[in-house]
């Protein structure tokens, strides 16, 4: 399924947070999107949901398929929120209920929107605990958020995003909590999840590394504007907008001996 | 002397009904005045459990924690503050109070610290951000951004120790490396140590005099930064920093660690990485290389 944004701006309290940004994301691509901290990168992938802050002022188009979420009746929305379309979130604090086990709450999404029993949803959500490399993933299942390192929690967010088999998935950031070892684990299941599955992947990341080792396509944001898109290899190589030259001139040399 | 000497400290998480989790197994390293140490290490080796037993945050199983010679015990919030700690929590939420405007938290910081010609929009200004942001609440503002904030406000009341538990991972790599400077500067001149907890090993190498990596509750490599950059020497830190993936447009998916994440709560037996490493010998499952700067059977000093 493709998810096409086309000329999407908001505004909060009459100050422009986005200003016109398109994007497209396609099955079995991982588009990356990296762009100054405040560009917007958190907005765009928020109003896909449909979770943008109180107060807020949108225009322009997101379709799925035949549909444009921006003018979807609440209901039907909510059913392809965490269903046809996951987000993992840039705070896990965001993702993760406290006062709730982590197997409550991967299982409760599966029952709800797949209809599975309890059974089987148990048996699910541990596979899908040892995909993201939670040690221990059986007994990890009855904990809660807390109880686990900030880049596991990560994970688990992950794991409750990828649970009811989304068509599109919208990573705000999935990798910066957890060192570049798990990194590579979690950014091979991502790949692994578009080539065999064809999920679509919006993959916002400010690690032009992790840009490079798995997006297809690769966006800029600056100042709620999308200044620069193309296929991996060329904006990385041969940036033509000054701000992307500008991160990649600031990366210390990484080469190692 | 040392600012800070943690000594075979050993901190455990214990929970109702559950096996006690040893996140923290017997791990020393100390930070001298003006010294930046980065503490590099996988997702839920103990990294921010160690912080949070150095603030008196977490209590102390075993092994010792001293700040300018004192042992540091559980103490409340408001003395630690007086002890001359300050911590910016990996989850900016942690460090700020959502409630209050943010002007108003860096002003606290430096009440704390007597200084009185430096205004919280000063502060706001030094980390890169404008200085009218001192009105806003927490909520209004990106993930980078809250993350300037809480060092802001950490750096307000000119700690003597800073630790920071990725303290700048949500910022661009620009923003990254002029932060990162920042509070090594700030560190530096002032005499203050710095702990700096961090996956992103780029901006630990371009910061930290010295990198300790840390695996599974343990210190297992220590050494100065241009060295364990240029010669990795304990196999895990040869993993570590061959994960990196390179911004070269080609698409290189970086190597996986072999084998499962262990569970700190059943830790295996002998060398703490043996299920996983590659130049594993007969005597790594049997023994426990309790040693350093190399913890490492290879690596044995004479
Ligand atoms: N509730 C809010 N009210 C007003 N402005 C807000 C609010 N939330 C965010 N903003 C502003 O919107 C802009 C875009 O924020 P967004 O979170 O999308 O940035 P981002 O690109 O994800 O940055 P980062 O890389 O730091 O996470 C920022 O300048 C931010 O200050
Ligand atoms: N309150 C708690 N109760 C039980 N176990 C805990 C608790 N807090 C942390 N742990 C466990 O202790 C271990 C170390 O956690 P810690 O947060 O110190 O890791 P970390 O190195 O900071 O990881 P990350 O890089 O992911 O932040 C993990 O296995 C985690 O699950
Ligand atoms: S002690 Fe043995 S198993 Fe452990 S890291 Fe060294 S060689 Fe590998
Ligand atoms: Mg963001
Ligand atoms: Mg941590």
């Amino acid at each position: 399924m493709t998810l096409d944004i086309t000329g999407l701006k908001m505004s909060i309290g009459g100050k422009d947070i986005l200003r016109g940004v398109d994007l497209r994301l396609s099955e079995g691509r991982v588009h990356g999107l990296a762009g100054e901290s405040g560009s917007g990168k958190t907005m765009t992938g928020l109003a896909v949901l449909g979770l943008l802050p109180h107060g807020a002022r949108v225009s322009g188009a997101i379709r799925l398929g035949e549909r444009d979420l921006l003018t979807l009746p609440p209901k039907e929305l909510n059913r392809v929120r965490g269903g046809e379309v996951a987000m993992v979130f840039q705070d896990p604090a965001t993702s993760l209920h406290p006062m709730l086990t982590i197997g409550k709450q991967l299982t409760e999404h599966m029952r709800h929107h797949l209809g599975l029993g309890k059974a089987e949803a148990k048996a699910r959500a541990v596979e899908l605990l040892g995909k993201v490399r939670i040690p221990g993933p059986a007994e990890a299942y009855g904990r809660f958020p807390h109880q686990f390192s900030g880049g596991m929690r990560q994970r688990i967010a992950i794991a409750i995003a990828l649970a009811c088999s989304p068509k599109v998935l919208i990573a705000d950031e999935p990798t910066t909590a957890l060192d570049v070892t798990v990194q590579a684990g979690v950014l091979r299941l991502l790949r692994g999840l578009c080539d065999e599955l064809g999920l679509a992947v919006l993959l916002v990341t400010h690690d032009l590394g992790v840009m490079s080792a798995v997006a297809d396509e690769v966006s800029v944001m600056k100042d709620g504007l999308v200044v620069e898109t193309g296929p991996r290899a060329s904006v990385l190589r041969e940036p033509g907008h000054a701000y992307t030259r500008s991160l990649l001139d600031s990366l210390p040399d990484t080469e190692l001996t | 002397m040392s600012l800070l000497t943690i000594d075979d400290l050993v901190v455990e998480h214990r929970s109702p009904g559950r096996p006690v989790v040893r996140a923290v197994a017997g791990a020393s390293l100390a930070v001298n005045p003006g010294e930046v140490v980065g503490l590099v290490g996988e997702s839920g080796c103990g990294k921010s459990t160690l912080a949070r037993a150095v603030c008196g945050l977490n209590p102390i199983t075993a092994g010792s924690v001293a700040f300018d010679g004192q042992p540091v015990t559980p103490l409340g919030l408001r003395r630690r503050r007086l002890t001359g700690i300050q911590m910016v929590f990996q989850d900016p939420y942690a460090s700020l109070n959502p409630r209050r405007r943010v002007g108003e938290q860096i002003a606290d910081g430096l009440r704390t610290s007597g200084d009185t010609a430096t205004t919280p929009a000063d502060l706001l200004e030094r980390v890169g951000l404008p200085r009218d942001f001192a009105r806003r609440h927490p909520h209004e503002f990106s993930g980078g951004q809250r993350q300037r904030i809480a060092i802001a406000r950490a750096l307000a009341a000119r700690p003597r120790l800073l630790i920071g538990d990725e303290p700048i991972s949500a910022l661009d790599a620009s923003a990254q490396a002029q932060v990162a400077r920042l509070m090594r500067d700030l560190a530096v001149e002032s005499g203050a140590g710095l702990l700096f907890i961090s996956h992103d090993l780029s901006v630990v190498r371009l910061i930290a005099d010295r990198i300790a990596v840390m695996y599974l509750g343990k210190i297992v490599e220590v050494g100065g930064t241009a060295e364990v950059w240029a010669e990795p020497r304990h196999p895990y830190t040869k993993a570590l920093l061959g994960a990196i993936p390179k911004p070269d447009g080609l698409g290189v998916l970086p190597a996986e660690l072999p084998g499962d994440v262990p569970d700190p709560a059943n830790p295996p037996g002998g060398c703490r990485f043996s299920p996983r490493c590659p130049m594993v010998m007969d005597v790594c499952r049997e023994k426990e290389p309790d040693f350093g700067p190399v913890a490492c059977w290879l690596h044995e000093p004479t």
